[in-house]
């Protein structure tokens, strides 16, 4: 016993670590949370202690005490306390903790701006590194604004290690203190090429983060987005980037167009699953934002639906649930190549795993069509029956409810099986969606007349065996089907068989168990019945049958006068005072029927769920303007509205609004406008999914009803939707023969109805008509409803703040350069001052170092650093190459003459490039889109060049030491063809580097210089733009059809290439099961699914509507490729049309040549001098005659028609490279000369390079 | 972006939690206990995504989880990260623990959740990833972890602590009283 006391009094006493605080939870199992309490006394006593080490100990433990729930915000201090260390180890546990617990409206925050910046610089790197860490995790704006600049001049610190965190960090910082966003951009953008990947993965991380939120401002950057996704390997990159470019293509079609090429490379070649599904889901993204009716695109369609069908049919559940997530992107705009996957996407719904299922739904959705809306909906209902567990059930409920209702009801053509579903549906136990059913029967029964008398009838069935059901459905939301019931038999009483029965039903006592809204419309609606009982009773010669009614009627509703429901016991008593009445009329004989069916007299009309909010405001009229005298505060404030109402006082009879003019009005609207979408408590309308604006809205306008009942509708019983089933297809079948007879007469069937609703069916779905012409009430919409536009962004989202143009940053210095307001803050001494650690040497270094930036620039040549500092910070937009290094060792070189050039320098670009940056900016990324392969906007570049050019030279003039910024090189380069592009950038890139090395030596730069303004003045000549070229060309062609292709080498694998054949329908008729086949030779072949056999054709994978054409790819497979080609082939196909079909064939051959072997790869011209200096290369030449084109036009066409690349060029020399896909090195050199153009070539095949001459001859005989 | 990173148990019990946005301590035992309520029913061969817990995010958020042994390790995304991208950094994650715990188990995690939060931040940093590469992550713990063994380490600090004790003029006592029988078994984390 005395043990205990004693071991209760250590435990309590003695100082435990984390590990001993754990185990001791773990030991007190049953008192938890009281020895947690001792604990966090303990705690606080060693909080009290001197000893840091005691401390970090403590906030350790309170680390592993927040996670279990407690709150330790009162050691906040101690916590920073802990931070403030010098010692790694317990620096680490304070920032831990801090990062744990901290957040914006901790107080002490403000305390650690000091201590985190001291960390930030210091000289060990995980000093500052934890400290990043931890600031990530509660930056402020405070501390957002006071760090911006140390965690900038941190993202080009020497270490990777912390690049990468402040790279990062950024992101935080910029949401926290969004003015920081325009000046760090450069610097952030040029992270994106830094040499450590761990670094550029940061930076592609931060800007994707950046740009998903406001896409259009990052636009621009897609070209260098571009580069890296071709040149990085690193798949967490690649991933990012591809899906930014899923958020930039919606922005910019051309994006699209030009990303599908090497997305579907990478879809073809990437192993990674993450990368492919990635590539898919942009593929998909881009393929949404093109305009339709492309048709090379359906391919790519075509191969998204296959790799994905491909993800669905994995036995992993993470990729199945993926694949049909991305299916359901499809969907959304190609529907038809989704819907051909119907039967996996039935399949998933019987997986075992709910996330499948649900997402199986989904599709569901998109894929119905009138033809199989009854069978999917059937399936869904056996699933209903089956499924276990509510949620999913409902889920299916749901459903199939938004199958069903869809579009306005678009797919369903027999509405009885519709409401037979519907009545089905309400015998599910359990469900929460009883007023689901309840408002779509409602909405049915009133919107689609022609059914009506089938509802009533079948609602009456349901109240009539109500009382089966109601046990249970008084606990479930069930009994919300009663409601509509009710409403329903009394509503369209007069198409009831046996109102009297009815009657009854609505009155049984049990009644008085259902929820108090639903008792109020059975009383209400009893009196409807009752009318039109009376009604139908009083014809009658005995009017005893009359009395008993009412006899009914007033012996029944007492129950319900005595209800607890305010509105029922108002309503019952009312109409049992109505009915009281009558009785006593009829017992003096007197014919009431026709007086009291006028109280329900007129009919309901159904109105959209937003008229009330689209009726206009009438002309003139102000809501905002005062109705009476505002109180008065001052006289001046009042003057205005008591003038307008003095005026209406004298006229009473004018409304006072006329003074208000049409300018005055809107202005007041759209004040109120965002005076409403500030205001929180401004309860907006949720959007409706259905938008319906008519015009012409009142009952007379609404389309009579044409009843044409093909079926019978009197079904006994419940209804059993399967019935409808087996109807709908008989009257599919007879209507389809009728249709079939009719036509053979060749007398045109009037279509009567609504032609809309069949257009956006596909073409067979016309086929099927509606049960009967049913017109679906449009609900009504007040006059000049307009369409609003509601999609208010949500004003408290960090990210609006981050909609800043940076456009004009880096590249294109100019247009907006950034002020000096705009700059981050630095210390000033004053903060120096308030600091309360003091004296750090490297702090204060800091402090000298940024100051000047602050001082007007009258002391520039005081300090060195000063001078570098500014230097840095003004001309920040061109000069973000320069490296710190570099300037260091400058800076003796540098002292003298530098600062003065440079800021002349910046004065003249910024005079100079003003009025031209813009455009060339904008023809910048226009060029780069433009996806011709031969610049169809050298125009407008040259343009850009020519007044870009004498800026270039003024500025190398004027400061010898900046070097034409490097967009400038850029737009210079890019004004070649597109094709060259890859190669250009690597190859600038080079040359950049080279200068970075020469940078001392000014003559280099010199030469270097004038070396790059020859290439320009010879861009600048060549305006001419370049005829569009094509690869494809004609395989076949018959009246039917027509076939063109293209021949493309595969990289990845040296010996298939792939044939692209555009197929396009050229007759009226559909052209169907369409069977590509090919003579195989020896060395090459056509490659076959495995399984059949050499000589079988392949399935072309789609049909073509009249008109259509479509792309297929066919992979061969070929051995040598030194010599060309030709294959025979056929196409067989069948043309079908209305009376016929017949089975065509068309022969056609294809003609592999060595060209196109070849692929477009860049090479240097450094490799490219080794390769022709090893000697391994047979040389080979050619000369054209009369060659009548620009050397540049070409250079494209050998370029495009024959896959090269220009290596380098000098005036009308150039010389040129290719690859063949099993590595043969083709190297040219092109000489012009007036007419005469020679061509010397080498290559290590000579087989083929005379091959591949002889093609080039051809094609410039050709034009 | 990341929003939140949460370790439990087959019990519920968090191992670690790492939340990238502010939740108070209520609301984050909240979050977990619903996380737990919607991971723990899903068998082992269904699929990784949940969507959304109605607590943390909303319609575009995701929680991605793996289930190793007895542990649950579930991030909670948005839209902008690759779902099998987060499986696999999941992934890398928990092999970096193997490697850096030598067979990591759950013990590993109970008593060390502060070295586990240090391999964490090596990985992921306010809600954004930051390596991926495992030798690289592995790397920088060690040598964070030599630096702490050089300055003498948190162990120091019981000693200290003690001493401080002493002075306090309390009796002196033995340091391992008794620790209590730590019978549970838990398989190691290591096949993957």
């Amino acid at each position: 016993m005395a043990l205990k006391i004693v071991k209760g009094s250590i435990d309590r006493m003695f100082d435990k670590n984390l590990q001993d605080l754990v185990r001791g939870i773990r030991n007190h199992k049953e008192d938890e949370a009281k020895y947690i309490s001792t604990c966090i006394d303990e705690i606080k006593q060693e909080l009290k202690q001197d000893n840091i080490a005691v401390k970090a100990n403590a906030v350790c433990k309170l680390t592993y005490l927040q996670m279990l729930g407690y709150d330790v915000s009162w050691a906040a201090f101690n916590i920073v306390e802990v931070m403030s260390s010098s010692k790694f180890t317990y620096k680490r546990i304070g920032y831990l903790a801090a990062s744990q617990c901290f957040h914006e409206s901790t107080d002490v925050i403000m305390l650690t701006t000091n201590q985190i910046r001291k960390d930030l610089s210091s000289p060990n790197q995980y000093d500052t590194g934890v400290a990043l860490t931890g600031l990530s995790c509660f930056v402020t704006p405070d501390l957002a604004r006071d760090l911006a600049n140390d965690i900038m001049t941190l993202m080009s610190h020497t270490k990777p290690y912390i690049r990468k965190k402040a790279v990062l960090i950024m992101y935080k910082v910029f949401l926290k203190y969004p003015e920081s966003l325009r000046p760090a951009f450069p610097r952030l953008k040029e992270k994106l090429e830094d040499p450590d990947p761990g670094v550029q993965s940061a930076a592609v991380n931060v800007i994707c983060e950046l740009a998903r939120r406001n896409p259009k401002n990052y636009l621009s950057l897609a070209p260098l987005f571009f580069k890296l996704m071709t040149s990085s390997t690193n798949n967490w990159v690649l991933i990012k980037i591809i899906k930014l470019f899923g958020a930039l293509t919606p922005l910019e079609p051309r994006l699209g167009k030009k990303l599908i090429e090497p997305l579907t490379n990478l879809i073809h070649s990437t192993s990674a699953m993450s990368l492919l599904y990635e590539c898919v889901n942009t593929v998909i993204a881009v393929l949404i934002s093109l305009s339709s009716g492309m048709p090379n695109h359906s391919a790519s369609i075509q191969l998204c639906v296959q790799k994905l069908r491909i993800l669905i049919e994995d036995s992993d559940q993470n990729l199945k649930y993926l694949g049909l997530l991305a299916m359901s992107k499809i969907l959304k705009t190609h529907p038809k190549s989704v819907q051909s996957h119907k039967d996996l996407i039935l399949q998933c719904l019987d997986d075992k795993d709910e996330s499948i299922r649900l997402r199986a739904l989904d599709l569901l959705y998109g894929m119905v069509s009138k033809k199989n809306l009854m069978e999917i909906v059937k399936k869904l209902m056996l699933h209903v029956d089956k499924a276990e567990g509510t949620t999913y059930r409902d889920e299916l409920l749901t459903k199939i409810i938004d199958i069903c209702s869809q579009s306005n009801y678009q797919y369903i053509t027999n509405f009885e099986w519709y409401i037979s579903i519907l009545v089905e549906l309400t015998r599910l136990e359990g469900t929460r969606h009883g007023h689901l059913i309840a408002s779509q029967m409602l909405d049915v029964a009133i919107r689609v007349k022609a059914i009506r008398a089938f509802a009533v009838a079948q609602m009456a069935t349901l109240l009539d065996n109500a009382h089966l059901l109601t046990g249970n459905m008084q606990r479930n939301g069930i009994c919300e089907v009663s409601y509509a019931a009710a409403w329903i038999c009394g509503e369209f009483s007069e198409h009831l068989e046996n109102p009297m029965q009815t009657l009854e039903a609505m009155l049984r006592p049990k009644v008085a168990t259902l929820p108090g809204h639903i008792q109020a419309v059975y009383v209400q609606n009893a009196a409807k019945l009752f009318a039109t009982v009376l009604k139908s009773q009083e014809g009658n010669t005995d009017s005893t049958a009359a009395q008993e009614t009412s006899q009914l009627m007033i012996e029944r509703l007492p129950l319900f006068v005595q209800s607890a429901n305010l509105e029922v016991q108002e309503r019952a008593s009312c109409i049992l005072q109505l009915v009281k009445y009558i009785q006593k009329l009829q017992q003096k004989d007197v014919e009431v029927a026709e007086e009291v069916s006028a109280l329900f007299a007129g009919e309901l009309n159904p109105v959209a769920p937003k008229a009330q909010k689209k009726v206009p405001v009438p002309e003139g009229l102000d809501l905002d303007a005062w109705i009476n005298e505002p109180p008065s505060e001052s006289e001046s404030e009042d003057e205005q509205p008591k003038a307008i109402f003095t005026k209406e006082e004298t006229k009473h009879s004018r409304p006072r609004h006329i003074e208000v003019d049409e300018k005055e009005l809107a202005r007041r609207r759209e004040a109120r406008k965002q005076e409403q979408a500030n205001n929180p408590f401004y309860i907006k309308a949720s959007p409706s999914s259905q938008k319906v604006y008519q015009d012409t809205p009142g009952v007379e306008h609404i389309p009579v009803v044409q009843i044409d009942l093909s079926v019978p509708l009197k079904v006994p019983g419940l209804p059993m939707s399967d019935q409808y089933v087996k109807l709908e297809e008989e009257r599919r079948q007879k209507e389809r023969a009728e249709k079939k007879k009719k036509e053979k007469k060749k007398r045109k069937e009037k279509r009567s109805g609504r032609g809309k609703k069949h257009d956006s069916g596909p073409e067979s779905e016309e086929d099927i008509t509606p049960a009967h012409m049913v017109d679906i009430v449009t609900e009504e919409m007040p006059e000049n409803a307009l369409p609003s536009d509601d999609d208010d962004k949500d004003p408290n989202d960090p990210h609006k703040a981050l909609d800043i143009d940076l456009d004009n940053l880096g590249e294109m210095a100019g247009r907006r350069p950034l002020a000096d307001s705009e700059k981050l803050p630095v210390r000033s001494h004053r903060a120096v001052e308030a600091a309360k650690s003091p004296g750090e040497d490297g702090d204060a270094e800091t402090v000298a170092t940024q100051q000047p930036k602050k001082k007007s620039g009258k002391d520039k040549r005081d300090d060195k650093k000063k001078d570098k500092d500014k230097e840095r910070k003004k001309s920040k937009d061109e000069k973000k190459k320069k490296k710190h290094k570099h300037e260091e060792k400058e800076e003796d070189l540098l002292r003298g003459e530098v600062h003065e050039p440079v800021v002349q320098s910046e004065g003249i670009s910024q005079v100079a490039e003003l009025p031209t940056s813009t455009s060339a900016e904008v023809s910048d990324l226009d060029f780069w889109l433009s996806n011709a392969p031969v610049p169809s906007n050298t125009q407008e570049a040259a343009t850009v060049a020519a007044a870009e050019a004498p800026v270039a030279e003024v500025v190398s003039g004027a400061a010898q030491d900046s070097e034409p910024d490097e967009p400038k090189d850029t737009e210079m380069e890019e004004t070649k063809s597109s094709k060259h592009k890859k190669k250009k950038q690597k190859k600038e890139k080079e040359e950049k580097e080279k200068k970075k090395k020469k940078r001392h030596h000014h003559h280099h730069r010199h030469s270097d210089g004038g070396g790059e303004e020859s290439v320009q003045n010879g861009t600048v000549e060549e305006e001419e733009p370049l005829p569009s070229m094509s690869n494809y060309c004609l395989l076949a062609e018959n009246s039917y059809i027509k076939m063109v292709y293209d021949i493309q080498g595969n990289l990845q694998d040296g010996s298939q290439v792939v044939v692209s054949v555009i197929f396009e329908n050229k007759c009226d008729s559909f052209l169907k099961s369409m069977e590509f086949n090919v003579l195989d030779s020896l060395n090459s072949k056509l490659q076959r699914p495995e399984g059949s056999g050499p000589h079988d054709g392949l399935t072309v994978p789609f049909q073509l509507p009249p008109g259509v054409s479509n792309e297929a790819r066919f992979v061969f497979t070929v051995q040598s490729i030194v010599m060309p080609q030709k294959l025979k082939g056929t196409l067989t196909f069948i043309v079908k049309n209305e009376e016929s079909s017949t089975h065509e064939k068309l022969d056609f051959k294809l003609h592999f040549t060595c060209t196109s072997y070849l692929i477009t790869t860049p090479c240097y011209s450094d490799a490219y001098a080794k390769l022709l200096e090893s000697g391994d290369l047979k040389g080979s030449s050619l000369k054209l005659e009369g060659v009548n084109m620009p050397f540049h036009h070409l250079l494209a066409r050998i370029c495009f028609h024959h896959h090269f690349s220009v290596v380098e060029r000098i005036d009308s020399c150039s010389s040129m490279y290719s690859r063949s896909i099993q590595g043969h090195h083709v190297c040219l050199l092109v000489k012009s000369s007036g007419q005469t153009v020679s061509i010397d070539a080498k290559c290590d095949e000579p087989t083929m390079l005379g091959n591949v001459l002889d093609e080039i001859k051809q094609t410039f005989s050709q034009c | 972006m990341i929003k939140a990173i949460l370790i439990f148990n087959n019990h519920g019990k968090p191992r670690l939690i790492r939340f990238y946005q502010y939740f108070t301590e209520d609301m984050q035992q909240q979050i977990i206990r619903e996380t737990f309520h919607l991971v723990s029913k899903r068998d082992d061969n269904v699929c990784n995504f949940l969507e959304g817990g109605s607590l943390i995010g909303g319609s575009d958020y995701k929680l991605i989880y793996r289930h190793y042994a007895t542990l649950y390790f579930v991030f909670c995304v948005d839209s902008s990260e690759s779902e099998l991208g987060i499986l696999d950094l999941i992934q890398v994650f928990v092999e970096t623990l193997d490697k850096c715990f030598e067979n990591v188990c759950e013990l590993d995690l109970i008593f060390h959740m502060d070295k586990v939060h240090y391999i964490l931040q090596e990985v992921v940093m306010g809600g954004m990833v930051l390596e991926t590469n495992m030798n690289e992550i592995v790397a920088q713990v060690e040598v964070q972890n030599r630096m702490e063994k050089s300055e003498g380490g948190l162990s120091a600090a019981p000693a200290r602590a003690v001493s401080a004790v002493k002075n306090m003029n309390l009796p002196e006592i033995p340091r391992n009283i008794n620790i209590g029988d730590i019978n549970i078994k838990v398989p190691s984390l290591s096949p993957f």
